[in-house]
């Protein structure tokens, strides 16, 4: 004490002769360093309380860095530092004006070592800084941070804010840190207030506290309330559940449904069996994962990118199939399907022999990867969220063309009937090849959003056939529309199915089930009518 | 005599009967009874090799069966033939008693590995050879029955059936590779010792493996030779031709697939036992789809509809594999997709079909 007392006096003598507020700012941090850079953590408590008053900017980081123990000074002058190590290097900072102060060797610097109490200090400190801050979201973040339990201290803070707030959402997480707390009130009113205010909430604070009052509370009325309180949240949990597995298993069914859809398209309305369609698809993921290879500093704009390039690539080579081998097997089917899957073969094999049989990770951009947190128990996965999305944007986008332009006119009169359709001047080669072109491009798309969510590797398409060919004949042969209403509903029931069968067996009941339907019902969900179906 | 009628009129056959009958001489003799030294010896490995790509003409032929004769594009032909290997494998599995690493003398060790306490009941009675042998053929035949009768009788027919045999194979693939199921997941069955007594790694057995599944072959080739020359099978030709119009004529169409169906099955479970003593392992794999449909090129390329044309394209296909998968790795798939393509495109009748326009050509 008797040094701290000589500091102050010190200090004190300072303050007295230097009358300048910029002045004082700077003795004041002078006080802090010597505080902080003393053995006795006591003195070190005092400094972490000095510096969270501090109106200065920087200590929030001085505090942040202490914290992560990347609080140094410099032996020779106790400059304070913080240190970012770098191959046992150590790259150093001024701590109080931000200055870069370029690599030292480890001898000349000493760290400021912390314990338990102080970092404690340092946090609800930090808290309070965070919850001034001019950011609402800062605000929000920081008042869940100590949603569980705030000292008396953050509790004077949290009411103080609660006066002056003025957005909506950060208010609202004000009140029910409070009302938590008021949940350990000793007044039994206060109890059954508090209870009723956080009734609606389901965050797992919440949960926890009204665990123990239900174990524990000396009153049968609070008991009660709190367990009416719990039910309330288990129900409204189970509801957010179960809204995550149907995003889950929408998302999954988008995935099948993209990868179907092309085969919808050449399978459904061309009526040809392409074993390969498989192969098309990873040929799509493929083209990702090259123009991010081509284009490293565009990651955000590759996949983008790779949408449109991913459906000329697969398009050009299922028309080149279609040209060379399936124009001379129309009419026979089982041969067809024995020569596309020739060629899957020697596609699998092309992409083995130039990029090796290994999985090539596809980077996902960064406005992909995250998630939008609706609450505490819901969130949804951007990258899931995107996709459900691009696939009902291809499903529109495919009607339109089906249903809007001259080729689409053009391929649905080939397929209800091709002699006629010839004899009206349609030229029904190149429509064949333009609408397998069609099929195999959309392929490709789906490989693009395959990417996102798998490895990309020589089998990847392989994977993914069984299921296609199971969600058009589910959903009936020739029918886009049905292709998506199967497709989502698969992709549902499989992650419904999943925590009780887990995921293996819910996949084989699911085919099994198929097996069944299709055999009750041959053409599908939606069977198409009219003359074309007898073909 | 019998053998006499069934094969008259079928060249193909008569040959392949007598390259059969030949190899059961032959074989065994370059093997026993030549030295080492000699150039003319057949190695056991060659032997075990022969006799596996025997097994695969059996199943080849169990698909051409159908596939040929019946116009049904089975996608699914390996699941039967895994299954009658599945069932071998158990009663292999049964006879290492307390040899293996765990020295049980009960349970197989993947199932010590596996926490269990007592062999599951569908394991119970393989430690007979005849059950093993009866289950061979009922397992891969009630899957069939099953199957088809719910096919069949809701006419699902063309594409759609293939894929449906091809879901068939692809679930149970995935089914088996659970290690709940019971029958050693992933790693499958291995580590056989010894078949009826015999050691499965001595010279003898090998070449009596060899020899039965010559003779087994054989008689699956009568058998369908059988078939397709009596009344049934023309019935057959008949659906493969004009479905609709032979049920027209007052024919129960479903009955006549599903008892061919059937049959088809059991002989492709038959194959299965008899390749799982040669190469020593049965696992999941062998469900893959790719598996089965391997098989449908193989009589591709032989020449569908013929029979012997499928043993032709089964062993020339997988001495081809077997070459080059050990020469060239890389060029393997090419070679068999090029195969694929080329053979329907080209040589929609197959190798057989191409020698036979050649000798009425010249």
């Amino acid at each position: 004490m008797h040094f701290q007392l000589k500091i102050l006096i010190f200090l004190f003598s300072m303050l007295v002769t230097h009358g300048a507020v910029a002045e004082a700012e700077s003795k004041s941090f002078e006080q802090i360093k010597n505080l902080i850079t003393s053995k006795s953590f006591a003195e070190k408590t005092q400094a972490v309380s000095l510096l969270a008053a501090h109106p200065e900017r920087r200590t929030t980081e001085i505090l942040n860095a202490l914290l992560e123990g990347e609080l140094y000074y410099r032996k020779t002058d106790k400059l304070l530092l913080i240190t970012k190590k770098q191959n046992r290097e150590y790259i150093v900072s001024d701590a109080i004006t931000g200055q870069d102060l370029g690599v030292v060797k480890k001898r000349e610097i000493k760290k400021i070592t912390t314990n338990n109490s102080i970092r404690k200090k340092i946090r609800a400190a930090l808290a309070v800084k965070q919850l001034d801050s001019e950011d609402a979201v800062t605000r929000y973040q920081a008042v869940n941070q100590i949603l569980g339990d705030p000292d008396a201290e953050m509790v004077t803070h949290l009411q103080q804010r609660l006066e002056i707030e003025n957005d909506k959402k950060v208010r609202q997480a004000i009140e029910l840190a409070l009302a938590i707390t008021e949940l350990e009130s000793a007044d039994k009113k206060d109890r059954l207030a508090a209870i009723a205010g956080v009734s609606g909430s389901i965050e797992p604070a919440v949960r926890g506290k009204l665990a123990t009052i239900v174990a524990d509370d000396p009153d049968e009325a609070v008991r009660k309330a709190a367990k009416k309180a719990l039910n309330n949240i288990s129900v409204q949990i189970q509801l957010y559940s179960f809204l995550e597995t149907l995003f889950f298993g929408l998302s999954l069914g988008s995935v099948l449904v993209l990868a179907a859809i092309g085969l919808a398209i050449t399978f459904g309305v061309m009526g040809v069996i392409n074993m390969a369609h498989g192969e098309l698809i990873m040929l799509g993921a493929y083209t990702t994962y090259v123009i991010q290879q081509a284009l490293p500093e565009l990651i955000g704009l590759s996949v983008l990118l790779a949408i449109p390039a991913a459906f000329i690539v697969s398009g050009l080579v299922g028309i080149l199939i279609e040209k060379t081998v399936i124009r001379h097997l129309y009419g026979r089917p089982l041969e067809t399907l024995l020569a596309t899957f020739g060629i899957s073969l020697i596609l699998q094999q092309t992409v083995r022999s130039i990029f090796s049989p290994l999985n090539r990770s596809v980077v996902t951009p960064e406005w992909m990867s995250g998630s939008l947190e609706i609450n505490s128990v819901l969130s949804l996965t951007y990258n899931r969220l995107y996709i459900i999305i691009f696939c009902l944007l291809v499903f529109v986008v495919l009607n339109i063309i089906l249903k809007k332009t001259s080729l689409g006119l053009q391929v649905r009169a080939v397929t209800q009937n091709r002699s006629m359709a010839r004899a009206m001047g349609v030229r029904s080669a190149r429509v064949d090849a333009l609408t397998f072109g069609l099929g195999s491009g959309i392929a490709g798309v789906a490989g693009v959003a395959l990417s996102q969510l798998t490895n990309v590797g020589p089998n990847l398409g392989q994977s993914y056939i069984v299921d296609s060919f199971m969600v058009v004949v589910f959903g009936g042969v020739g029918n886009l529309a049905g292709t998506l209403v199967s497709g989502l509903s698969l992709g549902v029931v499989n992650q419904f199915l999943e925590p009780w069968a887990g995921a293996v067996l819910a996949k084989i009941l699911i085919l099994i089930f198929i097996i069944l339907f299709i055999q009750k019902r041959p053409r599908g969900l939606f069977p198409q009518k009219g003359r074309s179906a007898e073909g | 005599m019998f053998l006499m009628r069934i094969l008259k009129g079928d060249r193909g056959g008569q040959v392949l009967m007598a390259l059969l009958l030949a190899a059961m001489i032959v074989v065994p003799v370059l093997n026993l009874l030549v030295p080492e030294s000699s150039a003319l010896h057949l190695s056991t490995y060659s032997v075990t090799l022969l006799g596996k790509y025997l097994t695969y003409a059996l199943l080849a032929v169990a698909v051409d069966l159908v596939w040929g004769y019946l116009g049904i594009l089975s996608l699914g032909h390996g699941a039967f033939f895994a299954l009658g290997g599945y069932a071998m494998g158990m009663y292999l599995m049964r006879q290492i008693g307390d040899r293996g690493v765990y020295g049980n003398p009960e349970l197989p060790d993947f199932m010590v590995f596996l926490n269990y306490s007592e062999l599951p009941w569908f394991w119970q009675g393989f430690d007979m050879f005849w059950f093993a042998a009866i289950m061979i053929l009922l397992v891969p035949g009630l899957l069939a029955f099953v199957f088809g009768w719910f096919a069949f009788r809701s006419r699902v027919t063309g594409v759609y059936l293939s894929i449906i045999t091809q879901a068939m194979t692809y679930a149970l693939m995935l089914a088996f590779f659970r290690n709940e199921m019971g029958f050693g997941g992933n790693n499958g069955l291995t580590d056989f010792k010894d078949l009826l007594g015999f050691d499965l790694q001595a010279d003898a057995t090998r070449i009596a493996l060899f020899m039965i599944s010559a003779l087994a072959l054989a008689m699956g080739y009568l058998a369908c030779r059988a078939i397709v020359k009596s009344k049934l099978g023309r019935v057959a030709v008949a659906i493969r031709d004009a479905e609709d119009r032979t049920r027209f004529i007052g024919y129960r169409v479903e009955y006549v697939k599903l008892a061919i169906f059937t049959f088809s099955a059991a002989l492709a479970g038959v194959a299965g036992a008899l390749y799982v003593p040669q190469v020593g392992i049965i696992n999941p794999g062998e469900f893959s789809p790719l598996n089965s449909i391997e098989v449908v090129i193989w009589v591709a390329v032989g020449g569908r509809g013929t029979l012997y044309g499928a043993v032709v394209g089964a062993i020339l296909v997988n001495y081809a594999k077997t070459y080059f998968t050990g020469a060239f790795p890389e060029i393997w798939l090419f070679a068999l997709g090029a195969l694929f393509v080329l053979t329907t495109l080209y040589l929609p009748k197959g190798f057989v079909g191409m020698l036979k326009r050649r000798s009425v050509t010249s």
